[in-house]
């Protein structure tokens, strides 16, 4: 409030002073001397994905020394990447839901029943694979436009939408599927294209699965959407503050419906290549995709407030997880020691993303 | 006056529940001129702006831009007409930078294949954009027009919105409290911005809780209490408590609707 007894010649006494200053340049964005640290805060700030690429080069350092050739060999590493393809591709579509400050626990649950369902549909109906993929997919992407929907119509919170998604779709799986396996074999014999991303490129020692080259090309073509569309700027803003985003003239409930979709369109793939991957179909597979997908996340430097982060560092953060893993089974300790340094990282990068936010105040 | 009205608004009403935020409003406004817009908390002036910029539509009364009826449904209309608002609450995304900022919702894609398929934001146009629309306003000491906004001040932050108003709003721009979080230095550069604004032509609405600045800069300010247009009175005509009287009903108004 104003000071209503104020004389009215007042009003510019009290700013006299200002012009004696010199002039005021309110919108003189210079950039202060700044220590090291404070250096190192700024740089983190505009290039979020730095901090899980940094680690993750330090942890293929520190294990290579530890194993040498053992570890530094092309077929270890592309091990690790054929380990990581399907956490990779959940990954992405965990990002995008993230990245809205929303949560999505039923990416793993959506996958399952995707694969189940492209592998149902051709052995129990007999239809061709490609359109038993193809329902698959709208399954998918079905469950994720429900999952938009009560978000961004019902106002329901995300963790609880997702939560409950993650239930029924996992049922329905294993009603709909009676709980059966559909052998790797018949797979082979009968619809090879369900086991596409099963298949590989060896160059040397390195095997390239085609679910690698994918998850790669996926999240290849994700950053360049969230970078340089309108629709990419969008999801950002819709998650950093979706009032004002709305203000400023996007549709921010349009939005958030097309990103949930995305997100099971996305899971549906993961299906596919998880049938690759396993080679059979299986109702039990990918029972804890979710929270490693949110893993991933969340070590790839991703604020889980939103609007924050960049999909490499969701890639950066799955290959981290999977360094570990496969480094720590190399080096023969108890596998329990993986889950205890990767709970140490998630509340690491937490930490971290916590310093590099206070730039903006 | 013997100009028409740019913006008028004729017997708005708006009722939540049983709480009538507008009670038969009117509001007018001249051609290049700047209307200051007070009133006690609660009188209605917030609902009044909503009604104009788009963000709430009114139960009755009409609303005409240059003498044709409009009928907004949300901001975004009332922006495509040119009527462009800079909220109290700013409507920028932290995170973003300066110039997708200030495109935000009306990004400008590249031409040809990239734009049309690709869907590429033509990322140079938007910022030679940004920075020549900055520099009109005489806030081009930026360097990084690449600079996330939550690492500017809130000076510099309300200069953004301020010329993304005055970048796209091509024939009224609405100002709520825009010196409301600022510093007494970060507030006459603003003032300064506003004047800057009319010179080139637009008429500028302005709500602001603060005397001096109002007094300052306003060619009319339009009194708003219990859900109505009391009065309009000049500057030069009244003192600030004056205004703060009428404001508060401590005193009566001598002519119903001065112009």
């Amino acid at each position: 409030m104003s000071e209503p007894h104020a004389a009215q010649n007042s009003a510019n006494d009290y700013e006299s002073a200002l012009s004696s200053g010199g002039p005021s340049s309110v919108a003189a964005f210079d950039t202060h001397d700044r220590n090291f640290l404070q250096k190192l805060q700024h740089f983190l700030h505009s290039s979020p994905a730095a901090v899980p690429l940094i680690v993750l080069i330090m942890s293929l350092v520190v294990f290579g020394l530890l194993l040498g050739g053992k570890f530094f060999s092309a077929f270890t590493l592309t091990l690790i990447l054929q380990q990581v393809a399907i956490v990779g591709i959940v990954g992405a579509a965990q990002t995008l839901v993230i990245l809205t400050a929303g949560i999505d626990l039923s990416v793993g649950a959506i996958m399952v029943l995707s694969s189940v369902i492209m592998g149902q549909f051709t052995f129990r109906y007999g239809l061709p694979p490609t359109i038993a993929i193809l329902c698959g997919f709208m399954v998918g992407a079905f469950c994720g436009w429900i999952n938009g929907v009560l978000v961004a119509r019902m106002k329901l919170p995300p963790f609880i939408v997702t939560l409950g998604m993650w239930q029924i779709v996992l049922a329905s799986n294993f009603l709909y599927s009676a709980n059966e396996t559909i052998r790797s074999q018949d797979i082979a014999q009968n619809a090879p294209i369900l086991q596409f991303f099963g298949e590989n490129l060896r160059l040397g020692g390195a095997v390239l699965t085609y679910g690698v080259i994918g998850m790669v090309l996926l999240v290849a073509f994700l950053w360049y959407v969230l970078n340089n569309t309108a629709w990419g700027r969008h999801v950002y803003a819709v998650g950093d503050d979706p009032d004002a985003a709305e203000l400023a003239g996007v549709n921010v409930r349009r939005m958030l419906i097309s990103v949930y979709t995305l997100s099971g369109l996305i899971c549906a793939f993961a299906g596919w290549v998880l049938i690759g991957r396993i080679g059979s179909v299986s109702p039990t597979a990918g029972q804890f995709t979710n929270i490693e997908s949110i893993t991933a996340v969340v070590i790839g430097g991703l604020s889980l407030f939103g609007g924050r982060g960049s999909i490499l560092g969701m890639l950066f953060g799955a290959l981290i997880v999977g360094v570990f893993s496969l480094g720590l089974r190399l080096i023969g300790t108890d596998p329990q020691w993986t889950y205890l340094l990767i709970g140490v990282l998630i509340i690491a990068a937490v930490a971290i993303d916590q310093w590099i936010r206070k730039v903006a105040g | 006056m013997t100009q028409e009205p740019i913006l008028s608004a004729r017997g708005l009403v708006k009722r939540y529940g049983r709480v009538t935020a507008l009670d038969h409003a009117d509001f007018d406004l001249y051609p290049g001129e700047i209307l200051a817009v007070i009133g006690d908390n609660g009188a209605g002036k917030s609902s009044m702006i909503k009604a104009i910029s788009g963000a709430i539509t009114p139960d009755e009364g009409e609303i005409r831009l240059e003498g044709k009826v409009v009928n907004f449904r949300s901001p975004i209309e009332a922006r495509k007409v040119g009527i462009e608002t800079v909220y109290q609450n700013l409507a920028l995304s932290p995170a973003l930078s300066i110039a997708d900022n200030m495109f935000l919702g009306r990004e400008i894609r590249k031409p040809g294949f990239m734009g049309k398929w690709l869907r590429k934001l033509d990322r140079s146009a938007m910022e030679t954009f940004a920075r020549d629309k900055l520099s009109e306003l005489g806030l081009m000491t930026i360097q990084n027009i690449n600079q996330a906004v939550e690492t500017l001040s809130g000076g510099q932050r309300q200069g953004v919105a301020v010329a993304r108003a005055a970048a796209f709003g091509s024939k009224v721009i609405i100002l709520d409290e825009p010196t409301a979080a600022l510093g007494v230095k970060e507030s006459r550069r603003v003032l300064e911005l506003i004047l800057d604004v009319r010179r080139r032509g637009i008429p500028i609405v302005l709500i602001s809780h603060n005397m001096p600045h109002v007094f300052e800069v306003a060619d009319r300010i339009h009194i708003h209490r219990l859900g109505k247009r009391l009065t309009v009175i000049n500057p030069k005509d009244y003192s600030m408590s004056d205004a703060v009287a009428l404001m508060t009903g401590a005193k009566a108004p001598e002519e119903p609707v001065a112009a």
